[in-house]
């Protein structure tokens, strides 16, 4: 019911949305909770496992009991706090976890089985037997208890995330953080006023006080403009700060445009990290509510709740309103309305002393003991300390139980809150997050006059860390009411009495989990679920800690409270993984020739962060074999092209250069002849192989590096620490030069004759010798060439800088191409190499040393370098390793594959008999057969000896010959020619 | 014979205009790193100041102006943007071409701030990155040399095999700056 | 997580790489033996409190830092580079 005169909607704006498809009249600035009380819809939801009917029953971002779907299809937003969306024109909303109806919810019926529901019955009952669990149990439970779904859609929505700094960032913009935000303003630091309210002001909208003689809403609303107006202050609205982290760090999450018929491209959300330099935690208070019997109807709210929907939106939240306090604030809550016209039932305090009034009735020192009403609230009974019961007919009971500060920031890196017996709550630890300070209603003071000058003293505290000079401002003069309460947490008495509305926890369940010992805070928690989920412990966590203690015999205090983890209200991951769906999960690398292969058909692999042809179908192929084998041909017969740039490059200068290369490769490098190159082996300081590559020294102190391409990050960071870390005394200067150079593989035995063509000075095998290396002259461009081969076939590596790479590699292919060559991909590539024996990374995976793969002897015994002492240890040589081979099939089963197990002919193929396993396999159509390299324990010695390859995944059984790893060419003849 | 032809990193993708921010690629110019050998910055500083009048730059900081730019590009790291470098540079330092390993890129617009805010976890705000400011960081996930070349101007250096991401990652951010402005 | 590179200033965490305690630095003699090779390799303490790591700056100025911190408190004391330290010990 609308109020009129009250609150500050926007009366000229009406607006229509839906809740279950009925329209809803509301106005602009209206939440969805603001309008469904107003139009006097009191059930929205159901609870968690009894299914419950739930209305709305606070005001805030901790509101327990009004979650709703917002949106339909893909973009549809479920588990949304109705008192946090903003009413928009067309905006869809839908009640959740019911079936088939809001109002007809079959599995309500949890609700008369309560008795066997409580807590760990999930625990106790669906024990045995076992495979019920995954097939029946599961999927009811699921069914049952719940809250809302996904769409199970793709989300087309844009989420953002980004980073902002400033000198103070204030947690809040209630009175004392818009006082602190204030003071700190003046004095002209750098200020981030985050409050998760599409308007600022905090309590002061939900009230009626004044400050300075103005009244609260006005003296908010002038404050903000003039922050607003402050080129160092930034305003950040409907921003939840969700967590703090080290180094003054915070997470926030903003609203964007959630509240926006019309979004315009605006991302849903954007999660921000805050970095400051000092914080002031503003955070705040939620009042609590009180446990009686049935006290979860809808209509039954927190009485500073009622107040701000009278104050903020002009609703009246019942047309008879009772309230239940234990403290003289709530007491607003019935002033308030009277002075708004609204009829007040009554008051009931528990205490005796409670103040009068002449406007209703005040029932000191009794409590209310149980309410009535299926879907809404009807009528409440309560009870005098002498057992005498009355009962009043109302809709709306306004409780409290006093006030809990938000103090959950500052635990979030492990501090612990402090019990405070004056106002019966826990209030932050002074020093638990450092540079924050805390203010207000969040430091366990609840007087606007205290907020204001916590506030203030907050900032000037903070100036001072920071260096800076407060310039004095007046404090406004506020309401310095003292807080007067009387501890109460639970009614006695029979029934079920809730302290968690969303998980359907009631004292029961506490005291239960107590009796069968589960009495620490945090074991009650996991057996009960209390504070779990949407409530996270902002509701109930208090009354539930006094209801364990006083089950457990102990205080409070002793008790304890369970952590408060971020976030601090629930963050989509949508929002905190912004930019890194799809494409966005990584970078894409691509090199110069990507269009060239796309142009020409080839299938692209991803190979790390970089794109590379698979194969490059031909016309009249239909398989990628077809392909592969034609590009294998090519290359042993005539020539074939492919893009090696993704390999990494290093470029290495410096007096200590040579020395630096001994250390980090097991083989010498200070020796090598400058024009030439030589093949490295490179390992970690354990003995294993890290990654093997070329390197060319193209002058004195001049030499080039190629790493793999999948470890060229990890080599460039091992160098980097090699350099810095081990051997600062060596004057080395690198930098990668993979993106600088296009590089190209040309491979085959018209390999020179095709470069010739491209060449302005013409090689030859004097001027150019296997492993030769130097600059070269390319169609007038400078180029590199390499006579290096991973083929095994007459080859060279030809680099041109990047941004010619294109042209050249259409100008090779082309002219290979006629020359009766072409273009290959990495299958072709992987079957050239697989019959050279040439190892990769399948073979050199992270737990194989030089001895392994046959390269013991490139381990120099004349120098030091990472990772030799370590692979001279016993048991990394010897007969028992599993020793680098080839396998070729031989009986009627022609096929191999990669990753499986090798065992003796007669063995039984299982692990306790396995010898050795396959890496890498692939079809050679120059030796007509099946290849595969493997490691066999004691390989070396068994060459001729026949095995078992069993592949128990795909179920393939080969028989096999085991020879040498080098398949083709084993005399390297090829590679010279 | 056909000449090769050149190919810049950002070729077809830019520029682009989103509100008042406009993403454009650089004209591709010589880049050569300069890294002085064990205690010759000195030597570098002096040898660049007379060939091309501007001393190698401290620690986060550029040298020299539009055309002839000294950019601190890492630990021990200068690049040089415009002028082939002077021969004598390579007595005293380890110098190598870079000119086509980078993507080059220039972010203008009075909300070029807010865009890189959604993308470098660096404070870039004028008060604290001015004119001739430079940082080594991460844009999204690539590296980055990030520098400040005017009051609402951002030169950004990028792997040139990156290039699309990189151009995908801040047109992305600035059509949301745009959609929040104009919105 | 912030930690201050020596040459680049106050970075978040996500551009540096951790690689593990700084006894990494105290590379032994190639005839140490076996123990101080083993400790070197394969030891590492887990203390609750202070302990000194070493990081890279990788997506900064590829720096290496030794970083003194607090693993209970999350303190960062010291950040040095690398190769200031072991041209120290040296």
């Amino acid at each position: 019911m609308r109020v009129n005169g009250k609150g500050l909607v926007d009366r000229s704006t009406p607006l229509s949305f839906t809740f279950d498809g009925q329209a809803v009249d509301a106005f602009q600035g209206d939440t969805v909770a603001s309008a469904l009380l107003a139009a006097e819809v009191k059930l929205v939801a159901r609870s968690f496992k009894y299914h419950r009917p739930r209305g709305v029953i606070g005001a805030g971002s901790e509101d327990p009991g009004a979650l709703i779907t917002v949106g339909s299809g893909a973009k549809s937003d479920p588990n949304v706090r109705a008192t946090v969306q903003e009413v928009y024109g067309g905006l869809e909303t839908r009640s959740q976890n019911c079936w088939p109806s809001l109002n007809f919810d079959i599995l309500s019926l949890n609700d008369l089985a309560s008795p066997f529901l409580s807590a760990g019955f999930y625990y106790k009952t669906f024990m045995w037997p076992k495979a019920f669990w995954e097939k029946l149990y599961e999927p009811v439970i699921r069914r049952a208890a719940g809250i809302g779904g996904l769409s199970g859609e793709h989300n087309p929505d844009t989420y953002e995330k980004a980073y902002a700094f400033c000198d103070l960032l204030v947690i809040g913009a209630g009175p004392a953080g818009l006082m602190a935000a204030l003071t700190a303003g003046r004095a002209g630091v750098d200020v981030i006023l985050c409050d998760e309210d599409s308007i600022l002001g905090g309590r002061l909208n939900g009230e009626t006080y004044e400050i300075g003689g103005v009244d609260g809403q006005g003296w908010a609303a002038a404050t903000v403009a003039e922050l607003a107006a402050m080129d160092n202050v930034r305003l950040m609205t409907r921003t939840t700060v969700t967590g703090a982290y080290d180094q003054g760090t915070f997470g926030a999450l903003e609203r964007v445009s959630q509240h926006l018929s019309t979004p315009g491209g605006q991302p849903v959300e954007c999660f921000w990290r805050i970095v400051a330099k000092r914080s002031i935690l503003a955070a705040g208070a939620i009042e609590r509510p009180v446990a009686f019997r049935n006290n979860d109807r809808p209509g039954i709210m927190t009485a500073s709740a009622v107040r701000t929907y009278l104050n903020r939106y002009g609703v009246a939240s019942g047309q008879k309103v009772t309230i239940f306090a234990n403290n003289d604030d709530a007491h607003r809550t019935a002033r308030d309305l009277v002075a708004a016209g609204v009829h007040v039932a009554g008051v009931i305090d528990t205490r005796q002393d409670a103040p009068d009034s002449d406007d209703y009735e005040v029932h000191k020192g009794a409590e209310v003991c149980n309410t009535e009403g299926r879907k809404a609230l009807e009528a409440v009974t309560f009870r005098f300390a002498d057992g005498r019961e009355d009962k009043l007919h109302t809709d709306c009971l306004a409780m409290s139980g006093g006030w809990n500060p938000s103090v959950h920031m500052t635990c979030h890196m492990n501090g612990r809150p402090t019990w405070d017996q004056d106002i019966l709550s826990f209030v932050p630890t002074e020093g638990t997050i450092p540079g924050m300070i805390t203010a207000g209603a969040c430091n366990g003071v609840f007087s606007t006059h205290a907020a204001l000058a916590q506030g203030m003293a907050a900032a000037e505290s903070a100036l001072g860390d920071l260096g800076v000079k407060s310039t004095k401002s007046d404090l406004p003069e506020a309401e310095d009411a003292p807080y007067r309460l009387k501890a109460l947490w639970a009614v006695e008495g029979k029934g079920r009495a809730w302290l968690d509305f969303q998980n359907d926890v009631t004292v029961k369940d506490v005291k239960l989990a107590a009796a069968e010992n589960f009495r620490s805070v945090e074991h009650m928690k996991r057996y009960t679920t209390q504070g779990m989920a949407p409530d996270q412990g902002k509701n109930s966590n208090v009354a539930a800690l006094a209801v364990l203690a006083d089950a457990t015999g102990r205080g409070i205090p002793e008790t304890g409270t369970t952590t408060f983890r971020p976030p601090y209200v629930p963050v989509s991951i949508a929002a905190m993984g912004a930019g890194a769906q799809g494409t966005g999960f990584a970078p894409q690398r691509f090199v110069t020739s990507h269009k060239a292969s796309v142009d020409a058909g080839a299938p692209m692999i991803e190979a790390g962060l970089w794109y590379r042809p698979s194969y490059y179908p031909a016309p009249g192929e239909t398989t990628w074999r077809q392909s592969c084998d034609r590009e294998v041909n090519m290359v042993r017969n005539a020539v074939g092209i492919c893009d090696v740039s993704t390999l990494g490059k290093i470029d290495l200068q410096g007096s200590g250069v040579g020395e630096f290369l001994d250390f980090v490769y097991t083989n010498m490098f200070s020796t090598l002849k400058v024009g030439k190159t030589r093949y490295g082996l490179m390992l970690r300081e354990d003995g294993t192989v890290m990654d093997d590559g070329t390197t060319a020294r193209l002058g004195e102190s001049h030499f080039v590096m190629t790493t793999t391409t999948a470890a060229a990050g990890a080599v460039m960071g091992h160098l980097e620490f090699v350099r810095q870390c081990l051997r600062p005394d060596l004057d080395v200067q690198m930098i990668s030069v993979t993106e600088q150079w296009a590089q190209f593989a040309v491979a085959g035995p018209k390999s020179r004759e095709l470069l010739n063509g491209l060449l302005d000075e013409q090689i030859d095998d004097d001027s150019w010798p296997f492993m030769a290396c130097g600059e070269v002259s390319v169609q007038g461009t400078k180029g590199r060439l390499f006579r290096i081969s991973f083929s095994g076939e007459h080859a060279y590596e030809v680099a041109v800088p990047s941004r010619y790479g294109d042209s050249l590699y259409r100008m090779l292919v082309s002219r290979a191409e006629a020359m009766g060559g072409g273009a290959y991909g990495m299958e072709a590539l992987n079957v050239l190499r697989i019959e050279k024996g040439h190892i990769t990374h399948s073979e050199i995976h992270g737990r194989t040393n030089a001895f392994d793969i046959g390269f013991g002897k490139m381990v120099s015994a004349k120098k030091d370098c990472i990772g030799k002492t370590q692979s001279e240890r016993p048991g990394l040589s010897g007969d028992d390793r599993e020793q680098l081979v080839g396998l070729k099939p031989v009986g009627v089963v022609k096929q191999l594959s990669a990753g499986a197990h090798l065992f003796e002919l007669d063995a039984d193929p299982k692990r306790e008999n396995e010898q050795g396993y396959t890496t890498s396999v692939g079809f050679s159509p120059t030796l007509e057969s099946y290849l595969g390299l493997g490691f066999l324990k004691n390989g070396r010695a068994r060459h001729g000896e026949e095995v078992m390859m069993v592949d128990h995944l795909r179920g393939i059984t080969t028989r096999c010959v085991v020879s040498d790893p080098v398949f083709f060419d084993p005399e390297g003849g090829r590679v010279r020619g | 014979m056909a000449d090769l032809i050149a190919k810049s990193p950002c070729a077809g993708l830019l520029p682009v205009t989103h509100g008042d921010v406009t993403l454009s690629e650089m004209d591709m110019t010589r880049m050569t790193s300069i890294a002085p050998f064990k205690g010759q910055d000195k030597a570098v500083s002096a040898t660049l100041k007379d060939a091309h009048g501007m001393a190698l730059p401290a620690a986060n900081r550029a040298t020299g102006k539009e055309g002839s730019r000294a950019v601190w590009f890492g630990q021990g790291q200068a690049l040089l943007i415009g002028p082939e470098p002077v021969a004598a540079l390579a007595e005293h330092a380890a110098i190598t071409d870079q000119s086509d390993g980078w993507a080059a890129v220039r972010l203008e617009g009075a909300g070029a701030e807010d865009v890189l805010a959604r993308l470098v976890p660096v404070d870039l705000r004028k008060s604290n990155f001015k004119r001739g400011h430079t940082a080594r960081s991460q844009l999204m996930h690539i590296m980055v040399s990030i520098t400040r070349v005017g009051d609402n101007a951002f030169l950004i250096l990028a792997f040139r095999s990156m290039a699309k991401t990189l151009v995908h990652d801040l047109e992305t951010a600035m059509q949301g700056v745009a959609a929040r402005a104009a919105g | 997580m912030r930690l201050t590179c020596p040459i680049c200033g106050e970075r978040d965490r996500r551009e540096f790489v951790y690689k593990g305690h700084a006894l990494a630095l105290d590379r032994p003699d190639p005839d140490a033996g076996d123990d101080a090779w083993e400790s070197y390799v394969y030891l590492r303490e887990n203390p609750a409190g202070v302990t000194r790591d070493l990081w890279q700056h990788d997506g900064g100025c590829s720096a290496w830092l030794v970083v003194t911190r607090n693993t209970v408190t999350h303190e960062v004391l010291k950040t040095e580079l690398a190769t200031a330290v072991k041209e120290a010990q040296s």
